[in-house]
């Protein structure tokens, strides 16, 4: 039987009580999308688009998310090969303690990140009398914000991969020859690479959207860390139509990238 | 790509959502409290509880004074709504079932007034800016001027929001130009940061500096006087419990209320 035949064969005896959740889950998620769609200022749009602040904040959202997400596949990976690969005593905390930034609202992770890297922080005041270095308020802090808030889509995404891959694989190489590092850069990254991809999709989405750490720990200051969430959140204050223009934009862009990266790497699957 | 269409589902529901969850409890207010034990044999059915929009700057005297109506008037619950003023107004013409508003600033009053929802509004205190630095005040921050320094790192509220407009105001009305390190979307957001010493100064309200009393240091500056914010407060038009609205702001208004409001920093208009 193809896979084509098979999914038709499913499809000819839906389940009710899988298909209505479902389409009430489709709705409550599609719905607000609606609204904005339903309320957006058509005749503005092009005048909006046409500020130069628009696309400063946008250029700056894409770019600021795309590292954010190289550092999150950087140092994500590896901490997620450590959680499903190895027999690190207190695993098992360390998994929860990955999921922090999770359950923290955002607005507390900024804080928590000016209390370690701001410029009277743990770590922040020796960075700043050593090195000058001060991350509050620069673009390099939206990065870290974006990166702190993301990680775990990452880590998550990649370890669930790494637990339902086969390790025989891993084991064989292994008994060829093949170091750890060897075997985990030819056999384990390949095999769960279509992991690793929609971990960093979720992650570069999560990052896109980042506000509330941003915020607290970057500032706001535009072009130099307003990016779009921000600067739609102000919007709002004074003009709720640029804010839906701005946030139907950045929804936009995300979708056609992400579309765009599926269609590329993941074929149609 | 669920990630982003939750956010912006977020965005457009800032307003709605809150509506509808202000509804809720508007309309609870009718149904009978069990635990309250048929107060005055439903004469005053409906009426025995009152909202108020206020501005986030007020929370702390109008607690103050919802806890003395209460008291004054046994059986009555009043319900505050804190936030940014903007906030607020875009509730109330969106068709949350509020009974009083007070605003800081008459720009923010005016979008409810301008809808038909709120008549004659009265002033009934004033706020200053003030700077607030660190408690040791790192920068040796002595006047406006200081401010434009380079080297010394400035905080202030984004122009959408009151206490930014204030700002400008007395910026432009010194002659200075100051270029923050951030722009913050309200004034505590803009406190938190010269509380843990990110920046060297900020322009806020009086009467933040004196909420974070020991944290911060305020310093009076004579431009101050050239942006003073006006708080005006007034009952609803479509207020559901209109007699304890009037009732709440003649307490605002009275010589009772000015003193709560005095102790808070506001000055009388």
């Amino acid at each position: 039987m193809t896979v084509r035949a098979r999914t038709r064969a499913v499809t000819g005896r839906t389940p009710w009580p899988l298909v209505v959740p479902a389409l009430a889950g489709l709705a409550f998620l599609v719905l607000p999308l609606a609204g904005l769609l339903v309320r957006a200022p058509w005749s503005t749009l092009p005048r909006q688009l046409a500020e130069p602040q628009v696309l400063e904040a946008l250029r700056l959202s894409l770019v600021t998310a795309t590292i954010a997400t190289a550092v999150c596949l950087l140092l994500g990976v590896p901490l997620a090969w450590l959680l499903a690969r190895t027999a690190l005593p207190g695993r098992r905390l360390l998994r929860a303690l990955v999921t922090v930034p999770l359950v923290l609202p955002p607005v507390v992770g900024g804080v928590a990140l000016l209390l370690v890297l701001g410029r009277r922080g743990l770590a922040g005041q020796w960075l700043y009398d050593t090195f000058g270095v001060s991350l509050p308020f620069t673009t390099a802090g939206v990065v870290v914000a974006e990166a702190f808030v993301a990680m775990p889509f990452l880590v998550i995404a990649v370890e669930g991969a790494l637990r339902g891959s086969d390790q025989r694989y891993e084991e064989a190489a292994a008994t060829l020859g093949a170091s750890r590092w060897t075997v985990f850069r030819r056999v384990t990254l390949p095999m769960v690479a279509p992991g690793v991809l929609a971990g960093a999709v979720l992650c570069w989405a999560r990052a896109l959207g980042e506000f509330g750490a941003t915020i607290t720990f970057a500032g706001n200051f535009p072009g130099r860390t307003q990016t779009m969430p921000l600067a739609v959140y102000l919007a709002l204050e004074t003009e709720p139509d640029a804010a839906i223009v701005l946030s139907l934009v950045l929804l936009a862009v995300s979708v056609i990238v992400l579309a765009g990266l599926r269609d590329r790497w993941v074929g149609s699957a | 790509m669920l990630k982003r269409l939750s956010l912006v589902a977020v965005l457009a529901s800032v307003v709605s959502v809150t509506a509808v969850s202000l509804t809720a409890c508007g309309s609870s207010s009718g149904t009978a409290d069990p635990g309250s034990g048929a107060p005055a044999s439903g004469a005053a059915a409906g009426a025995s509880s009152v909202t108020v929009f206020a501005a986030a700057s007020l929370t702390e005297s109008f607690t103050e004074l919802g806890r003395r109506f209460e008291s004054a008037h046994p059986g009555t619950k009043v319900t505050f709504n804190f936030g940014s003023s903007a906030t607020l107004a875009q509730q109330i013409t969106q068709g949350a079932p509020a009974d009083v508003f007070a605003a800081a600033s008459p720009a923010t009053m005016n979008t409810v007034t301008d809808a038909g929802l709120a008549a004659s509004p009265t002033v009934f205190v004033k706020n200053t800016l003030q700077i607030a630095v660190p408690a040791d005040n790192p920068a040796k921050v002595e006047s406006l001027k200081d401010l434009t320094d380079p080297k010394v790192k400035v905080a202030l509220c984004a122009e959408q929001v009151p206490c930014g407009a204030a700002a400008i105001k007395a910026l432009d009305a010194a002659g200075l130009k100051v270029t923050p390190v951030t722009l913050e979307q309200d004034v505590k957001a803009t406190l938190t940061k010269v509380e843990l010493g990110e920046v060297d100064a900020a322009l806020v309200y009086r009467t933040d500096v004196i909420a974070a009393a020991g944290k911060v240091k305020g310093i009076d500056f004579p431009e101050a006087a050239q942006a003073v914010n006006d708080y005006p407060v007034a009952v609803l038009t479509k207020a559901p419990a209109l007699d304890l609205a009037k009732g709440f702001v003649d307490l605002v208004l009275s010589p009772q209320g000015a003193d709560v409001l005095t102790k808070a920093g506001f000055q009388a208009p």
